[in-house]
């Protein structure tokens, strides 16, 4: 298959990760969808690689999954928080950045 | 034959990717999402990124997934009564964005003037992809980002722990006022135990 | 020192005066703020008198001398000095105002003793003083109309001067409202000369004008008659002379300098001065002169039923510069500026004379309880004697001559002017009828209960409380009210000596224009006047035949007044009875204050709710004010929805707007 079917089914999981993001209420499923686009991303950039014939891609890959288990642990640790202290699990409920 | 693997792990991805935003119950979206990932895992390979598929289904499905699977267990699937439904406009909104979305991204894509969108890549050289091309390039021309990389993670576990730790807290005092600390209460020695995680477990006595 | 530099000092004095009386209002003790006004003014009349001397010194026709002492602005087509013009005429205004002023701050030393506004009242004269003399002295428009407006506030201040006098400070708004449309047709007036002439230099327009103004054409008329609008309102004429009435509010000396010897007749001074234009625009003339008659008629009528004293004088003021306008509108400048000169001193000495009366009166001024005072008050009832017969214009006193020019002048115009010459006569006879009504009314018959305390018992009546004459109301004798002493001339010098020099003057002043005998005051203005185009000869016959009918005339009014208000009492409430249409019309002042009511006081009123209740409050406050505010507030409120902490919505934001940049980025390459 030419590169360009990998750079389409990335775009797809990209866009199904975005909806996932606004449309669920559960900040853990939240976290799942970002992790989603994330992958897209990292598929996008393999692709690439493969396409200059460079490695660049897939070192940028790998840090990018670096990242992303920093984010996961840092999002998770503050789930467990909430958890902690009896507040409801849920992204609408958290608004004391309104106003 | 390649095609039939990548048709076969696309549709693994993509349903995976469905089956994390539909799924009700978090701990089902966490195994599609691994489903998701090993799909993925497939298509680099076929794209002859072998170091990144091995760490995407060592690290990724197993080691970051596993973090999610306790997160999940840990803090259960009732909850408070989580209306998953965010009503039909969100619903329709998100929709219309993410289609949108996919419309720009294909149209970026596939309608720019790069021909090599068309073709299969440049041609291989032996040795891409591998363990040793990696850690080459790792070591070399992206050192920097490798150092500062393994310092965030240090950063993230630290701030793991610090964010989920049990924690005393500052007594009241006399009702209402402001909780103060003085200097003396900085200098005070802390009791046996502080900062391990026998405190986060809550087992360390706190003095007044 | 030259004529111009004597008249700067004839304008300083009255200035420096004021300044210091008002510096040091509450410090000067007892009347010295009296004596320094009176000196002040008594300053510049001997300048008055040099500057007369100094200007008759230069040939005849060297005897238009203007001096600038700095320019306003000189721009681009405007030429704003303070400029001066001394030449016969306003020699004449600043000789006869400064001595007339002089000798009523006189009479006001004593007659306002008491009073806690004193030092005011003196600072407020001096000042009007020096606006009158400004005026008249004005060198262009602009000074003209500065010193116009000054007068105007300066008649304002001294009207409501008893200012806790609700009626009083009525009375000023009132005069202070209609002048200021005066002004309004002054200030457009000259924009219309203006637009022409190119210069607010009065003697510069004159030369300019009969190049520029075609005789008759639009502007120049449009120009003189707003110059007439100010005219009518500054001195009292039709339609706009219902404040003069009222002013009589303002202490009586005010009466007499305002409202009798100076600021009134501004008017004629106006006409007089503008005559060059004027002489253009023969219908702002014809104009002017059927508006004088108008007025000299029906202020006589409204005299004969007025029952205040003071009111009587005013309407006779009013009359009395009917004939001035009258004659200087048609082209007796000459006549008119000696009657205005006599007028002053008459009418001076009538209202000084009703100030002593109504002192002993103890502040009340109705005619209807004055009676008998002619044993109690000699002497204001010989300053009264006077005073009446120059006014009726019985000979050899001043009115006689002066009254009888303008009218020898109308009669030698010829044409349709005979009809002012009848009007004239009309007049003067029932001039002589309200003047002998309230002579005769006042000082004859039994003594009322006010009279008797003064003979039999030697001091003034007091009222048991200070009440308003207007009015009734009760009130006290602080600052803002009159004060308690009543001063009568019998008994105070300063009243006594301004009055017997006006006296004297009103006996012996015709002798500056007595017909075909001496011309002085001809040959004085000549220079002035001596491109007048509207030339009168009368014929000898018709002098001899107006002299004639003149004294015919007045001694016939004497004689009906006597006859009708002395001889049988009781014939005047029964004429009075027979003609009720007639009568009520003259009680009711013509219903000119009930006309200028209906006319422009409710629709102002109505409009002013209008604009209130619809305007303001619908489209100002609602449309304007509450839309915008409303916009905003729409505005605001849709960006403060975004700010909802809903994460999901910061997301979906985000992700619109990179795709917005994305789509942007696509469409570009």
């Amino acid at each position: 298959m030419t590169i360009g079917w990998y750079l389409a089914v990335s775009a797809l999981i990209f866009a199904i990760g975005a909806g996932g993001v606004l449309v669920r209420r559960n900040p853990l499923v939240v976290l799942l969808c970002l992790e989603l686009m994330l992958n897209a991303a990292n598929l996008a950039l393999i692709g690439f690689a493969r396409m200059w014939g460079n490695g660049d891609g897939q070192v940028f890959a790998l840090i990018v999954m670096v990242v992303a288990a920093c984010e996961v642990t840092v999002g998770l640790g503050l789930i467990v928080a909430m958890h902690r202290r009896r507040l409801p699990i849920d992204v609408d409920e958290m608004r004391e950045l309104q106003g | 034959m390649s095609t039939v693997i990548f048709f076969i792990a696309a549709i693994g991805a993509i349903t995976g990717a469905i089956g994390v935003i539909v799924l009700q119950d978090p701990f089902y979206s966490v195994l599609a999402l691994v489903g998701h990932l090993i799909s993925l895992a497939a298509l680099f390979l076929l794209l002859r990124a072998e170091f990144v598929a091995a760490a995407q289904v060592v690290v990724y499905a197993g080691a970051v997934m596993v973090l999610y699977v306790f997160v999940v267990s840990y803090v259960g699937r009732e909850a408070a009564p989580l209306g998953q439904n965010p009503g039909r406009g969100a619903t329709l909104g998100a929709f219309a964005c993410g289609i949108a979305l996919v419309i720009e991204l294909f149209i970026a894509v596939l309608g720019s003037g790069l021909q090599a969108i068309g073709s299969d890549g440049a041609p291989y050289v032996a040795g891409f992809g591998t363990p040793e091309a990696i850690g080459k390039l790792l070591l070399t021309r992206f050192l920097a980002p490798f150092e500062i990389a393994s310092y965030l993670l240090l950063v993230a576990a630290v701030g793991a722990v610090t964010l989920a730790r049990r924690r005393g807290g500052l007594d009241e005092g006399i009702e209402g006022a402001p909780p103060t600390i003085s200097v003396a209460d900085l200098l005070r020695p802390r009791p046996l135990g502080t900062g391990t995680m026998a405190e986060a477990g809550g087992r360390v006595e706190v003095e007044q | 020192m030259s004529a111009t530099t004597a008249a700067w000092l004839v304008l300083a004095a009255p200035l420096a005066g004021t300044i210091a009386i008002g510096a040091l209002f509450n410090r000067l003790p007892g009347r010295s703020a009296g004596w320094i006004g009176t000196g002040s003014i008594a300053v510049s009349f001997v300048f008055a008198l040099i500057t007369l001397y100094k200007l008759q010194q230069q040939a005849p026709a060297h005897r238009e001398l203007t001096s600038t002492l700095w320019t306003i602005a000189g721009t681009v087509g405007v030429d704003a000095r303070a400029t001066i013009l001394v030449d016969p005429l306003s020699v004449l205004m600043i000789c006869v105002v400064a001595g007339v002023s002089m000798l009523i701050h006189l009479y006001s030393i004593s007659y306002l003793q008491g009073d806690r506004g004193y030092s005011r009242f003196f600072a407020y004269l001096n000042f009007f003083v020096f606006s009158m003399l400004l005026l008249v002295l004005a060198g262009n428009f602009l000074l003209l109309i500065v010193g116009w407006a000054f007068v105007g506030a300066a008649s304002y201040m001294l009207i409501s001067f008893w200012y806790r006098r609700t009626t009083a400070t009525s009375a000023g708004m009132k005069a202070f409202v209609i002048n200021v449309l005066g002004d309004i047709g002054l200030v457009l007036g000259t924009f219309f000369i203006f637009r022409h002439t190119h210069t607010f230099d009065l003697l510069a327009s004159f030369h300019a004008a009969p190049h520029v103004f075609a005789s008759g054409s639009g502007d120049v008329t449009a120009g003189c008659l707003l110059l007439l609008v100010g005219a009518f309102a500054k001195s009292a004429q039709i339609p706009l002379h219902t404040w003069l009435p009222d002013a009589m509010e303002g202490p009586t000396p005010v009466s007499a300098l305002i409202h009798a010897a100076t600021m009134v007749t501004a008017g004629v001074y106006l006409i007089a001065r503008m005559h060059p234009l004027f002489q253009l625009a023969p219908a702002a003339g014809d104009v002017g002169a059927i508006i004088g008659a108008l007025t000299l008629l029906i202020a006589g009528t409204i005299g004969l039923a007025a029952t205040d004293l003071k009111r009587v004088i005013a309407y006779s003021t009013m009359s009395q510069i009917g004939y001035m306008i009258m004659g200087v509108s048609i082209g007796a400048y000459t006549a008119g500026l000696f009657h205005l000169m006599t007028h002053a001193f008459f009418k001076a000495l009538l209202f000084m004379a009703a100030g002593s009366l109504i002192s002993a009166m103890g502040g009340s001024q109705s005619l209807d309880r004055m009676s008998g005072w002619r044993r109690a008050l000699p002497f204001t009832f010989a300053a009264f004697v006077i005073g009446g017969l120059a006014l009726t214009g019985v000979p050899p006193f001043s009115g006689f001559f002066s009254k009888d020019s303008i009218l020898l002048f109308a009669a030698g115009r010829g044409g349709w002017h005979w009809a002012l010459y009848v009007a004239g006569y009309l007049g003067a006879f029932l001039t002589g009828l309200y003047t002998f009504r309230m002579i005769f009314r006042a000082f004859l018959g039994d003594p009322c209960p006010e009279a008797l305390e003064l003979i039999d018992h030697g001091h003034l009546f007091h009222p048991p409380a200070p009440t308003n004459p207007a009015n009734g109301e009760i009130e006290d004798t602080d600052v803002g009210f009159p004060g308690p002493d009543h001063v009568i001339a019998e008994r105070a010098l300063p009243m006594r000596v301004a009055m017997s020099v006006l006296a004297l003057l009103a006996t012996v002043g015709g002798i500056v224009a007595i017909p075909n005998t001496t011309r002085w005051l001809d040959h004085f203005l000549a220079p002035t006047f001596a491109d007048s185009t509207l030339l009168s000869h009368p014929s000898n016959g018709l002098l001899y035949f107006g002299l004639a009918l003149g004294t015919v005339v007045s001694l016939v009014s004497i004689a009906t007044a006597y006859f009708v208000w002395v001889a049988r009492p009781a014939l005047a409430p029964a004429i009075a009875a027979r003609a009720r249409p007639l009568t009520t019309l003259f009680e009711n002042k013509w219903y000119f204050d009930e006309l200028i009511d209906a006319v422009v006081v409710r629709p102002g009123a109505w409009f002013g709710r209008f604009a209130q209740n619809t305007f303001e409050r619908v489209i100002v406050n609602g449309v304007l004010i509450g839309g915008t505010t409303g916009l905003v507030r729409a505005g605001s409120a849709l960006v403060r929805g975004t700010q909802s902490g809903m994460l999901r919505l910061y997301a979906g934001m985000m992700l619109v707007g990179i795709a917005g940049v994305g789509l942007y980025f696509l469409l570009q390459s």
